[in-house]
C-alpha cells in the first residue's frame, strides 16, 4: 500500500524498460510522416535564392504552370502576407515575427522564392527550371560580427514585431540584448591575483538527425486543414501556421506520428508552411520531404557564437569574477535568436556559482545573410561552455593547479544560491561526486596530463564540467489526459513529442508506478492538437521533468478519483479505502472490487467515468549537472586527434530508464564529439554554404567514436517527478572543451576555434615550435 | 538527380560500344557518381549482362573485370594474399560495405577522380586498361596514360595487374573515417627502385619514381597541391612526405 | 518500361521510369522501411539485398533489378525482430529511423562474416549512420545477440 501523495518510484522508475514503439521501430513499421502521407498527394518542390541578399524584381510563372501536371506555382504574390515566426515557442514567441511565407525580398542563399506543386516530382522539378526570376541585388552582411548598427538592413519591414523583452531592433539589425551582471566585477578583477581574458568562436554546426524535415497535408471532413508532420511542437505548429495562413487555429489540426529525430532542429516549423499554403489554397494533399542539401542549406543549424570570457582568480585558484561577452548569429531570421544566447552564460557562469563574487554577462544576437539558426540539442550553452570550461583550463595551468582540483574548489554544491541562474537554488546537485567518480573512470591522477608513446604519438587527458536546465521556469507548460478505461486500463494522453528519446514510455512508467499498474496497462498517445491536452513541446530538457510532473499529478488525482468512487460502491469511508493497483478495498468493513469491475461499472448509469488532466508550469528549472573527460591519442606529426576514451558521470537526479538516460549520453557525447573535430558549415565568399550534403558533411560514424564509460550519481531533485530532472541537452556540452583541453595537454595549445580539425592542430603545434625556436 | 530517358540492357560488347557512340548516351557504373549529376541521358547502357563482373587469376596477372564491385576487389583471396592488404587498404574506408558492393572498379578507374582511392593504388601496380573500341577490337592503355587521356566513346572492359613481384603498401588520411582522404599514396618497389602515386591532391592521382626514400618524398611534394574543403595544399605537401615515409618504412619491415 | 523484381519473395511487375530509384520501387510497392536520408548515398538508410547482398538502393536504378531478387526488411521480420529486441533492450533503437536500414546490413553481416572481431563489425557498419545513439549500444546488441545464438545453436 501507498499513500497517494508519495513519489516513491515502484516497480518501474528506475528499470531499464523497452520503449513502447520498440517492436515497430525494428521492425521498419511505416510509422513516420512520410509513410502515412495520403496516397497520390501533390508533391512539393522549392525554388531557392541564388543570392545571400537580393530583392525580387520580377517572376514569371507562366511557363511553369504549362507543364503537365502541375497543380499550382506560388510565389509571394500569391500566398497571404502575415509575418510569423517558425520558432516553435510558447506564446508570446521570443523570436521576432520576421517572415512570410514567401517574401518579395529574400535574405540568403537558398531562401524561398517559389512553391511548386504537382503530381510527380519530375513534373515539379521540371517546373523549378521554368520559373524566371529576376532579382535587385543588395549587399549582403556575411560575417555577423559587421552586422549591429550596419547600413545594411535585412529586415528593413516596418511590420516587423517582437515581444518585449528581446530588446531587439530591426532597424539596428538586432533581435537581442542583455546586459545583467551580479556584483562589481571590475572591482574584483582589480583585487584578482591572475585574470584572464580569451575570445573563442564557434560555427553553426547540423543537428544531421536522419529523417529530413517533412510534413504533408490534407483537408478533413470538417473543412479544416491538418498538418501531419515529424515535429517536435505540434502546438506551436498550429498556432504558427494560423498566423502565417491568417486563419483561424480552430481551422487547424497538427498530428505528430513517430519522428526520426529532433535534436531541437524540429522545434522549428522549418516546411510545414508549404504543404500548409498549398493544401489550404488548392484542397488537395500534399507533401514535402526535403531532400538532405534542403535539410542542411534552408534548415535550423546551431548559433554561431564569439564568445569572450574573462576569468579572474586568486593564486590559491579561487574564481572571483566572471565576465562574459556573447555576439551570436541568427542568421537572416531570428528564430531561437533571442533565446539561445543567454545559455551560453546562464549555463556556465552558474558552475562556478561556488566562490565567485561578481559576474557579468552581456548578450548580442544580430541578423546577417546566413541561413537561419534555430535550436540544435544544449541551444547555446555548448557555445558558453567551451569558452567557460576552455579558460578555466587555461587558469588552472597558468596557476599550476591540477585543472580537476580548481574545479572542486570553486563548482557549485548543493544549496548555493545560482546567482546567474534565475536566483534559483541549487536544490539537486551531485557535481563533486560527478566529479570525484568520472577521475577514479578515467584514472586522472595517473593519466593527467600527457604521455608521449614509443611511436612518438601523444596520449593527453582534458576535463569539462557542463549543466542544463530542465524547461523554461514560467513559461513552458505540460498537460497531460490520464482516462481510465473498460477493465482498468488507462490512456495516458500528451502533447509532448517522444522524438525517440523514449519519453512516451518514460511518462509511462511515472504514470504506472503512482497508479501501480502494470507498465502494459498505460496506452500513451501523442500528439494530435485535436486531442493532446496543451504542452508546449519537446524542448528545452522539459518533457522528463516538466511533463512527468503532469503525469505524477494526474495519475494522483486519478487514484483519489477511483478511490472516492469506491468508497460510494464499497459504502466505506473515503479515507479508508485501500488501493493496490489491482483491487479496492474498505479498511474496515473488508469488502472489495477489483478496479476491473469498478472501472466497467462506472461505464454504466453512474455519471462517474474517470479521466483526468492535470499539469501546469515549473517555477524553478533544476539543472543537471555532468563531468565528463577525454584520453585522446595525438599524431604530433600530422595533428591527427583520435578519442580513445570518453568517461562520464552524470547528475540527472533519479534516473527513470537507465538504458535511455545511458543512450542519451552516448548519442549526446557523440555528436559534441563530432562538433569538436570537424563537425561545421563553410560559406563561399558569395554566402554559399559548401557542407550541403553528407559527402562534405561528416558526422561521426560507428569507427570514428572511442570507448564510452557513462556513470550516473543521482541527487534527488524535491520538485522533479520522483526526483528526476533532465538529460537530453546537457549531455552534449563537454566534449567539445574537453578534447579542446586534451589537445592543449600534449601540445600547449589552447584552440579557440571549433572544429578542431587535424590541421588546425598541425598548425598549432608548428606556430608554437616557431615560437619557441624564436 | 540524372535524368534517363531509355535503358539498355547490352547484349552484346558490340552493341554496348554502338550505343555508347552517340553522345547523350552513357555507360552505366556503379550509379553513385552519375546519379548526382543534373543531367540527361538519353540511353543508359547497362553492362551488367556482360559477364564482366569477375576477377580472374592467372600465373601473370590479375583481370579485374570492369563490373566487379569494390567489394569484390576488396574481398578478392588471391589479391589480398599477393599485394597483402593493400587492396583491402585501399577501399576499405569508401563509404560502406553496401556502397562497396555498388560501386565497380571499371567506374572509379573511367572516372579518372582525384579523390580516387583505387586510382590511387594502380598507379603504383603495373597496371594497363583494357579498352573496347568497337568491331571486336581491345586495346590496353597503361593506367598512367589512360590517367591523362580524355575519356571518350570507348568500353571499359577490365583493369589488368600483371605478377611482377611488386610489393606495394597503401596509406591514406582521413578528417573521418569513411570520408574522402584528404591525402592518398600507395608507394611501391621493384628492383629497388621506388614508385609513389600520390592521392587526393585533390586533382588526381600523380606518380613519381626515385632511387630511395628521400628522393621520392622530395619529388612528390614537387607535385602540384591545391586547397580544398578538406585541408590545404600546405598541409597536403606535408601530409605526402609523411605518408610515404611511413609507407615505405612499412615496405621495409617486410 | 516493364521490369519483373522478385520482391521479398513475390514476383513484382511493373512499368517504370528508367531512372527510377530501387528505393523508389521499393516504397512504391509498400516496402516503407526503405528511407530515405541523402542523395549522396552516405546514410545506409535506404539499404536492402540485392540477390541476397546489401546495397544502397538510392545507389541502384530499378531497371537494374529486373530479373533479380530484392528483400527489404519486410521480408525478413522474424530476424529483424528477434535482432531487434536485443537493440530495443539497450535503448539502442531510439527514433528508430535508421533501424531498417542498419538491421538489413546486420543480417547481411551474420550471412557473411563468421565470428567477427569488433573492428570486423564496426567496419561492416560503418555505412549506417545513426545520430541518436552514438553507437555503442548497437555494439552492446550485437554483442548479445551473437552470444545468444551460439548458445542456440550448442
Amino acid at each position: 500500500m501507498r499513500r497517494p501523495d508519495s513519489r516513491e518510484p515502484g516497480k518501474y522508475v528506475g528499470a531499464p524498460i523497452v520503449k513502447k514503439d520498440a517492436e515497430a521501430l525494428v521492425t521498419g513499421k511505416p510509422v513516420y510522416a512520410d509513410d502515412l502521407a495520403p496516397e497520390n498527394c501533390l508533391i512539393i518542390k522549392i525554388l531557392r535564392s541564388p543570392h545571400a541578399h537580393a530583392m525580387i524584381r520580377e517572376i514569371d510563372t507562366s511557363k511553369a504552370k504549362l507543364v503537365p501536371g502541375v497543380e499550382c506555382v506560388l510565389t509571394y504574390k500569391d500566398v497571404p502576407q502575415h509575418r510569423f515566426t517558425q520558432a516553435g515557442q510558447t506564446y508570446l514567441e521570443a523570436s521576432p515575427y520576421d517572415r512570410y511565407i514567401l517574401d518579395r525580398h529574400v535574405r540568403f542563399v537558398g531562401d524561398e522564392v517559389a512553391i511548386v506543386a504537382a503530381d510527380t516530382e519530375k513534373a515539379a522539378n521540371k517546373a523549378l527550371k521554368l520559373i524566371k526570376v529576376e532579382y535587385d541585388l543588395l549587399p549582403a552582411i556575411l560575417d555577423y560580427r559587421e552586422s549591429l548598427d550596419n547600413e545594411i538592413l535585412i529586415h528593413p519591414e516596418d511590420d516587423w514585431s517582437e515581444s518585449d523583452w528581446s530588446h531587439g531592433d530591426n532597424k539596428r539589425n538586432s533581435v537581442y540584448h542583455e546586459d545583467v551582471h551580479y556584483g562589481d566585477v571590475d572591482e574584483i578583477f582589480s583585487e584578482c591575483d591572475e585574470v584572464l581574458e580569451e575570445t573563442y568562436h564557434t560555427i553553426e554546426d547540423q543537428q544531421a538527425m536522419m529523417e529530413p524535415f517533412t510534413a504533408n497535408c490534407w483537408m478533413d471532413t470538417f473543412g479544416r486543414l491538418v498538418i501531419q508532420s515529424a515535429t517536435q511542437i505540434p502546438f506551436h505548429v498550429r498556432r504558427n501556421m494560423a498566423t502565417a495562413l491568417g486563419i483561424p487555429k480552430s481551422k487547424i489540426r497538427v498530428i505528430k506520428p513517430r519522428i526520426g529525430g529532433g535534436f531541437g532542429a524540429k522545434q522549428t516549423a522549418v516546411v510545414e508552411r508549404f504543404p500548409a499554403v498549398v493544401t489550404w489554397l488548392t484542397g488537395k494533399p500534399s507533401k514535402i520531404y526535403y531532400t538532405r542539401e534542403e535539410t542542411m542549406i534552408a534548415g535550423s543549424a546551431r548559433h554561431e557564437m564569439s564568445v569572450r570570457v574573462k576569468l579572474g582568480a586568486m593564486r590559491d585558484g579561487t574564481i572571483r569574477a566572471i565576465e562574459m561577452h556573447v555576439l551570436s548569429n541568427t542568421g537572416a531570421y531570428g528564430e531561437h535568436g533571442p533565446t539561445t544566447i543567454g545559455l551560453a552564460g546562464h549555463k556556465s557562469i552558474p558552475l562556478y556559482g561556488g566562490k565567485y563574487e561578481a559576474f557579468r554577462f552581456v548578450a548580442d544576437t544580430v541578423y546577417s545573410n546566413h541561413p537561419s539558426a534555430g535550436a540544435y540539442r544544449g541551444y547555446g550553452a555548448p557555445q558558453g561552455i567551451f569558452a567557460m570550461e576552455n579558460t578555466v583550463n587555461l587558469m588552472a595551468a597558468k596557476l599550476g593547479i591540477d585543472p580537476t582540483r580548481i574545479r572542486e574548489m570553486n563548482m557549485l554544491h548543493e544549496g548555493d544560491l545560482m546567482t546567474a541562474y534565475n536566483n534559483e537554488i541549487a536544490n539537486s546537485c551531485a557535481l563533486d561526486q560527478c566529479m570525484a567518480r568520472c577521475k577514479e573512470m578515467m584514472n586522472w591522477d595517473s593519466k593527467f596530463p600527457a604521455k608521449t608513446l614509443p611511436n612518438g604519438h601523444i596520449r593527453s587527458v582534458g576535463v569539462a564540467m557542463a549543466m542544463q536546465g530542465s524547461c523554461i521556469n514560467y513559461i513552458d507548460e505540460a498537460n497531460v489526459t490520464i482516462k481510465m478505461n473498460d477493465d482498468g486500463f488507462y490512456s495516458l494522453l500528451v502533447g509532448s513529442t517522444d522524438m525517440g528519446t523514449g519519453s512516451d514510455t518514460i511518462l509511462a512508467q511515472m504514470a504506472a508506478d503512482v497508479l501501480e499498474c502494470d507498465v502494459d496497462d498505460i496506452v500513451t498517445y501523442g500528439v494530435d492538437t485535436d486531442v493532446s491536452p496543451y504542452d508546449s513541446g519537446s524542448y528545452a530538457s522539459s518533457t522528463t521533468y516538466l511533463t512527468g510532473n503532469a503525469v505524477v499529478k494526474a495519475a494522483e488525482q486519478l487514484r483519489a478519483n477511483i478511490a472516492e468512487q469506491a468508497a460510494k460502491i464499497l459504502e466505506c469511508p473515503k479515507d479508508e479505502v485501500e488501493f493496490d493497483g489491482k483491487t479496492l478495498s474498505c479498511v474496515s468493513t473488508g469488502a472489495s472490487i477489483t478496479l476491473s469491475d469498478l472501472a466497467n461499472q462506472l461505464q454504466g448509469g453512474t455519471g462517474s467515468w474517470l479521466s483526468v488532466t492535470a499539469g501546469g508550469n515549473s517555477p524553478v528549472s533544476p539543472p543537471p549537472y555532468m563531468v565528463g573527460m577525454v584520453e585522446i591519442n595525438l599524431d604530433p606529426e600530422t595533428g591527427k586527434v583520435v578519442p580513445i576514451k570518453y568517461t562520464t558521470c552524470v547528475d540527472c537526479g533519479t534516473v527513470v530508464n537507465p538504458n535511455l538516460a545511458r543512450v542519451q549520453t552516448e548519442g549526446g557525447l557523440m555528436q559534441g564529439l563530432g562538433m569538436a573535430l570537424y563537425e561545421g558549415q563553410s560559406y563561399t565568399g558569395t554566402g554559399v554554404n559548401r557542407m550541403r550534403n553528407f559527402l562534405q558533411y561528416k558526422i561521426p560514424t560507428r569507427i570514428d567514436i572511442p570507448e564510452i564509460e557513462v556513470d550516473f550519481r543521482e541527487s534527488y531533485e524535491p520538485t522533479g517527478p520522483f526526483g528526476a530532472k533532465s538529460i537530453g541537452e546537457i549531455v552534449i556540452n563537454t566534449p567539445s572543451p574537453a578534447i579542446a583541453h586534451a589537445i592543449f595537454n600534449a601540445t600547449g595549445v589552447m584552440h579557440h576555434e571549433l572544429p578542431i580539425t587535424a590541421e588546425q592542430v598541425w598548425r598549432g603545434i608548428r606556430e608554437k615550435q616557431k615560437e619557441q625556436d624564436a | 538527380m540524372i535524368t534517363i530517358r531509355e535503358y539498355l540492357k547490352a547484349d552484346s560488347l558490340e552493341q554496348a560500344w554502338s550505343a555508347n557512340q552517340k553522345r547523350p548516351n552513357r555507360v552505366l557504373g556503379g550509379m553513385g557518381w552519375m546519379k548526382m549529376s543534373g543531367g540527361t541521358v538519353s540511353t543508359a547502357i547497362d553492362l551488367s549482362g556482360l559477364g564482366l563482373d569477375q576477377i580472374e587469376e592467372t600465373g601473370e596477372e590479375f583481370v579485374i573485370g570492369a563490373m566487379a564491385t569494390l567489394r569484390q576487389f576488396e574481398t578478392h583471396e588471391g589479391l589480398e594474399k599477393y599485394f597483402r592488404g593493400a587492396v583491402r587498404e585501399s577501399v576499405r574506408h569508401i563509404v560502406g560495405v553496401q556502397f562497396r558492393n555498388c560501386a565497380t572498379v571499371g567506374g572509379s578507374v573511367w572516372l579518372r577522380a582525384g579523390f580516387s582511392d583505387p586510382l590511387t593504388l594502380l598507379l603504383a601496380l603495373d597496371c594497363a586498361v583494357e579498352l573496347y573500341q568497337g568491331g571486336g577490337k581491345t586495346v590496353q592503355i597503361p593506367i598512367k596514360e589512360f590517367c591523362q587521356m580524355k575519356p571518350d566513346n570507348s568500353i571499359l572492359t577490365a583493369v589488368h595487374i600483371r605478377k611482377t613481384g611488386r610489393q606495394v603498401v597503401y596509406q591514406s588520411f582521413r578528417n573521418t573515417e569513411t570520408d574522402f582522404p584528404v591525402l592518398a599514396v600507395a608507394v611501391s618497389r621493384l628492383d629497388g627502385i621506388y614508385r609513389a602515386a600520390v592521392g587526393a591532391r585533390p586533382a588526381k592521382a600523380m606518380a613519381v619514381t626515385a632511387q630511395n626514400v628521400e628522393q621520392l618524398i622530395e619529388r612528390a611534394q614537387a607535385l602540384p597541391y591545391r586547397d580544398n574543403l578538406r585541408a590545404s595544399a600546405e598541409y597536403r605537401t606535408m601530409l605526402a612526405g609523411v605518408l610515404i615515409r611511413r609507407a615505405a618504412e612499412e615496405l621495409e619491415r617486410r | 518500361m516493364e521490369i519483373k523484381v522478385k520482391l521479398n519473395g513475390k514476383m513484382v511487375a511493373d512499368h517504370i521510369e528508367p531512372d527510377m530509384l530501387l528505393l523508389d520501387f521499393c516504397r512504391a510497392h509498400h516496402c516503407k522501411s526503405v528511407k530515405r536520408g541523402c542523395e549522396t548515398s552516405n546514410c545506409g538508410l535506404c539499404t536492402v539485398w540485392l540477390d541476397g547482398k546489401p546495397v544502397l538502393s538510392c545507389n541502384v536504378l530499378a531497371a537494374r533489378a529486373d530479373g533479380h531478387e530484392v528483400t527489404t526488411l519486410e521480408g525478413l521480420q522474424e530476424e529483424a525482430k528477434e535482432f531487434g529486441m536485443f537493440l530495443a533492450r539497450e535503448g539502442g533503437e531510439q527514433c528508430g529511423f535508421c533501424n531498417p536500414g542498419f538491421i538489413m546490413n546486420v543480417l547481411a553481416m551474420k550471412r557473411e562474416l563468421v565470428n567477427p572481431t569488433d573492428d570486423e563489425i564496426k567496419e561492416y557498419l560503418a555505412g549506417n549512420l545513426c545520430r541518436c545513439s552514438g553507437y555503442a549500444s548497437h555494439m552492446r546488441a550485437i554483442h548479445k545477440w551473437m552470444e545468444s545464438r551460439k548458445e542456440a545453436a550448442e
